[in-house]
């Protein structure tokens, strides 16, 4: 829907900005590598039958059980840290993901729909929509998960009813000053039906902010679902993700062994400052009030 | 020559939100002002088969809302609009169009075409959304459309801001026609355009109208253009019909001082005369469809006006060869 | 007869986009005595907005004055600074808009508004200015002047709202006016009455007008004479009713041809068949040769301005004198 000569001159324009660009290769590194996670991770830290917890708590560089180097050391477990890492980014990035999709798809249709009919209907699906964007979307992630306890699509479930309501927000504000754009009035007047109206010619004008709220949504996925997995509410221990990681290297912090944590933070910070900083620049050019 | 299009007593009136406040203080007695806008006030016309029929008017008076009224966009509040005795809207609570036989040209090209979809999809998706041809008649339909108003079938796969003001009303007009439209309604459709390209958009009209044997309201506030294309013409003010009939005696001969006045208001180049562009302004402001004046709308500006005409109002007057005009004292009667 | 109040030569201006440049004005050249009314008359993408603009120095980046001379009452304005450019602004050349709307701020009162434009160029006491303005306001036509000037924009017609802005560009009594399209947006018999007025108002008070329109009727009945413009060029200029009866440039008459005013009700108006060539892409030679009937061979050559006293027009195959090519 986008089309490809705007796509030419967007990359263009992106291209200019050297932060968004590192911002950008940072990203596509990070997924890069969490995709081939099975095949360059040294070990599998799920499979608990191979880890020696004779090699647990290890400084980086040690060299274990299995004959290779742990390049970042080993957790309370003996786990390689380094495919620890791995395999938590590829379910963070999973998470992240799939949570940010289902709930733009589920927010942007919302929202857009209530701008579309208006009335009584706009009235109580954005208020309903304000009702929850009234609470911190931290909470009422906790609270879901508690309720719905742990595992991967638990987790998702938890954190696309806490974050569909920013999309749903954005994609009304966008819609409801589509609405009354001639175009509408033309499309309506064939007349064609609402749900083509409203998916084929509203929603794709409204685009831009949308994708400048899921940028952001993505990176605050990945934060929430790593917030979850600290307090232990996210995903299984069976499936570390980074947040359980630093989780149980805490208690290990001021004894001297601060690979535990410190490493699944770092790898946690790139990946959610670079995924803003490309968001940052792709809100910057899609907004057109900051055209040259 | 039947009828095809039928408004009978059409009134609209919109009605901006007012606060419970106010309304409350209403019903206790208190002077508020409400805000309705009295857009259409009990209009009757009819369109022939084949006819062209002008709608010409200054802003306020209504033509814009008449034309949506007609076209199936807005419903009336009271009153009905039908073309071929079936009304236009359906019945429901929810106001949605009941038939496909009258399509609407807007004023705006760059406002009315979706900026994101191609032009081929948005010709064919009307059509195809109502059962008038399939998906794969689909490609070689557009390009039937897009040659019969004078562009490269090529135009399918561009977008909107690819073109130029006029190419873009051609597109809308082939949007329009793809419908098979009985009953073609244009809202200004060359008013946002240069005064060449508007002399090809008005050709293609001509030709269309010739070959589709099309059914037009032509809405405009140019009387220049309205006498060129239409067959008849009805003069609109504050949401009342003041004059209407056939455009060569209307023009010559009008009734109504409004139509009087605002012929003679409009500059006109006259090559062969001493003075070149001759006009009239009319006096006064134009009234605010808040706050129409009472009996006759015109009155405060006319310069026949009478006592009788701020007291009662005037209704449409026959004056011969379908020619109407609603005034007390109407121009060359004595 | 003293020197021209304004002397326009060789004027170009162009924007530095991204597709390029577009030369919205290229070179353009005319003179203006002092009260005379010109009419400056083309389509959109002419460079007639641009030419108002440059004259009163409002081209903002990406556009800019590249070359050329603009002389109000013998001084020079292009390279003039800032600061003296603006003190001429209001004093001795004023602008009045297309969009009464957008011109007038929606926060102030015209009282304060018109005031704020008179003690920006002369020291007036508030009792003295209010007098000033309520003189220009019944000048131009607005009742209860006194009472209207503590009101806010909204709560004036839009031909209300042009009658003010025209008013706050006589406060100072400037030599110059140019209007852009000042008519355009407004109803038909508003525009009538703002015509009439402009009329009288530049006789009494001895203002040269600067018309630009795309409506040939309109500027018709103010200008005593013509400048028609096309793709950045002046190509025909002389007395009104000599250019309108007898157009030498083809396109002229191509812009008198499309009038259905004119024409036969019901016939075929004789189109000009396609568009202005984009600014960033103009053709080498005559600008209008792709749409002319007559264009041939030598058309590839820019034709020069040729001048029959006060006629001018830049063709190659000019119509003849009677009107007929």
């Amino acid at each position: 829907m986008v089309l490809p000569e705007n796509l030419v001159r967007f990359w263009r324009d992106f291209t200019e900005n050297r932060v968004a660009v590192v911002a950008l290769a940072t990203v596509g590194l990070i997924v890069l590598l969490a995709l081939a996670a099975p095949l360059i991770a040294p070990q599998n830290p799920y499979d608990l039958a191979r880890l020696v917890l004779a090699d647990a708590r290890r400084p980086p560089g040690y060299i274990g059980a299995g004959g290779f180097t742990h390049w970042l050391g080993t957790d309370a477990q003996g786990r390689d840290l380094l495919s620890a890492i791995l395999y938590g980014l590829r379910i963070s990035i999973q998470v992240g993901l799939i949570a940010g999709v289902v709930a733009f798809i589920l927010g942007a249709s919302l929202g857009t729909m209530a701008a579309f009919f208006g009335g009584r209907t706009e009235a109580f699906i954005m208020r309903f929509i304000d009702l929850q964007l009234s609470f911190p979307a931290i909470l009422l992630a906790l609270v879901l998960a508690a309720l719905l306890g742990q595992g991967k699509w638990q987790i998702i479930a938890a954190l696309v009813t806490a974050q569909y309501a920013y999309f749903a927000r954005t994609a009304h504000g966008a819609a409801s000053a589509e609405r009354p754009k001639e175009y509408v009035a033309a499309a309506l007047s064939i007349p064609l039906p609402s749900s083509r109206v409203i998916f084929r010619h509203i929603l794709p004008n409204c685009m831009a902010p949308l994708i400048v709220v899921a940028t952001v949504q993505v990176a605050n996925s990945i934060a929430l679902e790593a917030t979850l997995s600290f307090l232990g509410l996210g995903l299984p221990v069976t499936e570390p993700s980074l947040g359980m990681l630093i989780a149980n290297g805490f208690q290990y912090m001021l004894s001297g062994r601060y690979w535990i944590s410190i490493y699944p933070g770092v790898a946690l910070i790139f990946l959610i400052v670079a995924i803003n900083l490309v968001g940052d620049q792709v809100r910057d050019q899609l907004n057109p009030r900051l055209q040259r | 020559m039947s009828d095809l299009v039928v408004v009978k007593d059409v009134s609209k009136r919109f009605a901006p939100h007012v606060s419970l406040g106010e309304r409350i203080a209403a019903k206790l007695g208190q002077p508020v002002d409400m805000r309705t806008v009295h857009a259409l006030d009990e209009v009757s016309l009819s369109i022939a088969q084949g006819e062209v029929l002008g709608l010409v008017g200054e802003s306020g008076c209504g033509k814009s809302t008449l034309g949506r009224i007609i076209a199936g966009i807005l419903k009336p509040t009271s009153g009905s609009a039908l073309i071929g005795a079936v009304p236009v809207m359906g019945t429901g609570r929810r106001s949605v169009k009941s038939t496909t036989r009258v399509q609407m040209v807007f004023q705006d090209p760059f406002a009315s075409l979706n900026p994101r979809m191609r032009v081929g999809d948005c010709l064919w998706e009307g059509p195809i959304a109502h059962g008038l041809i399939t998906r794969s008649e689909a490609d070689a339909y557009v390009s039937t459309w897009l040659v019969a108003v004078g562009l490269d079938p090529e135009a399918a796969n561009k977008f909107p801001h690819q073109f130029s003001g006029g190419q873009r009303q051609r597109i809308a007009i082939a949007r329009a026609l793809a419908m098979k439209p009985d009953v073609l309604v244009c809202d200004e459709p060359v008013a946002s355009l240069d005064v060449s390209i508007q002399a090809q958009i008005i050709n293609l009209f001509l030709k269309l109208r010739r070959d589709l044997g099309l059914t037009m309201l032509f809405i405009s506030h140019d009387l220049g253009i309205v006498r060129h294309i239409c067959d008849r013409v009805a003069i609109m003010y504050l949401g009342r019909i003041v004059e209407s009939g056939d455009t060569q005696s209307v023009y010559a001969a009008p009734r109504h001082p409004y139509t009087r006045a605002l012929l003679d208001s409009v500059p006109k180049l006259r090559l062969e005369d001493d003075a070149l562009v001759s006009f009239h302004p009319i006096q006064g402001e134009l009234p605010s469809p808040l706050s129409p004046p009472p009996g006759c709308h015109f009155h405060l500006r006319c310069d026949y006006a009478q006592a009788d005409c701020q007291a009662v109002v005037p209704k449409l007057r026959a004056f011969g060869g379908g020619h109407v005009a609603a005034c007390h004292h109407p121009l060359g009667s004595k | 007869m003293s020197q021209p109040l304004l002397e326009v030569r060789d004027l170009v201006t162009q924007f530095d986009t991204r597709a390029g440049v577009v030369k919205a004005v290229d070179g353009v050249s005319f003179s203006l005595n002092a009260g005379e009314i010109v009419g400056l008359v083309g389509e959109s993408g002419s460079g007639k907005s641009v030419t108002g603009f440059s004259i009163l120095g409002l081209v903002d980046p990406p556009g800019r004055i590249v070359s050329g001379s603009i002389r109000l009452e013998g001084q020079e304005l292009i390279g003039l600074e800032p600061s003296k450019l603006r003190s001429l602004r209001g004093r001795k050349m004023a602008m009045v808009f297309q969009d009464p709307t957008a011109t007038l701020n929606p926060l102030l009162t015209i009282g304060t508004q018109m005031r704020l434009a008179l003690t920006a160029h002369e020291r007036l006491s508030t009792a003295s200015a209010s007098a000033r303005c309520i003189g220009v306001l019944e000048q131009v036509g607005i009742p209860d002047a006194a009472r209207r000037l503590e009101a806010y924009p909204h709560q004036f017609s839009g031909g209300m709202r042009q009658r003010v802005a025209i008013a706050i560009a006589l406060l100072s009594h400037p030599a110059l006016i140019v209007c852009d399209e000042p008519t355009t947006a407004l109803d038909v018999s508003i525009q009538a009455q703002i015509l009439t007025e402009m009329k009288t108002l530049t006789a009494d008070l001895g203002t040269a007008l600067i018309w630009i329109s795309h409506d040939l009727a309109t500027v018709s009945s103010l200008a005593s004479r013509l400048l028609v413009m096309y793709a950045g060029r002046i190509i025909e200029e002389g007395p009104t009713a000599a250019v309108l009866r007898t157009p030498r440039h083809p396109y002229t008459q191509g812009l008198l041809n499309s009038l259905p005013s004119i024409a036969e009700p019901g016939a075929a108006l004789k189109q000009i068949p396609g568009t202005m060539p984009s600014l960033s892409r103009l053709p080498e030679g005559c600008a209008f040769a792709p749409r002319c009937g007559y264009a041939d061979a030598v058309c590839g050559f820019a034709p020069g301005m040729t001048h029959e006293g006060a006629r001018g027009f830049r063709c190659h195959h000019p119509l003849s004198r009677e009107g007929v090519a």
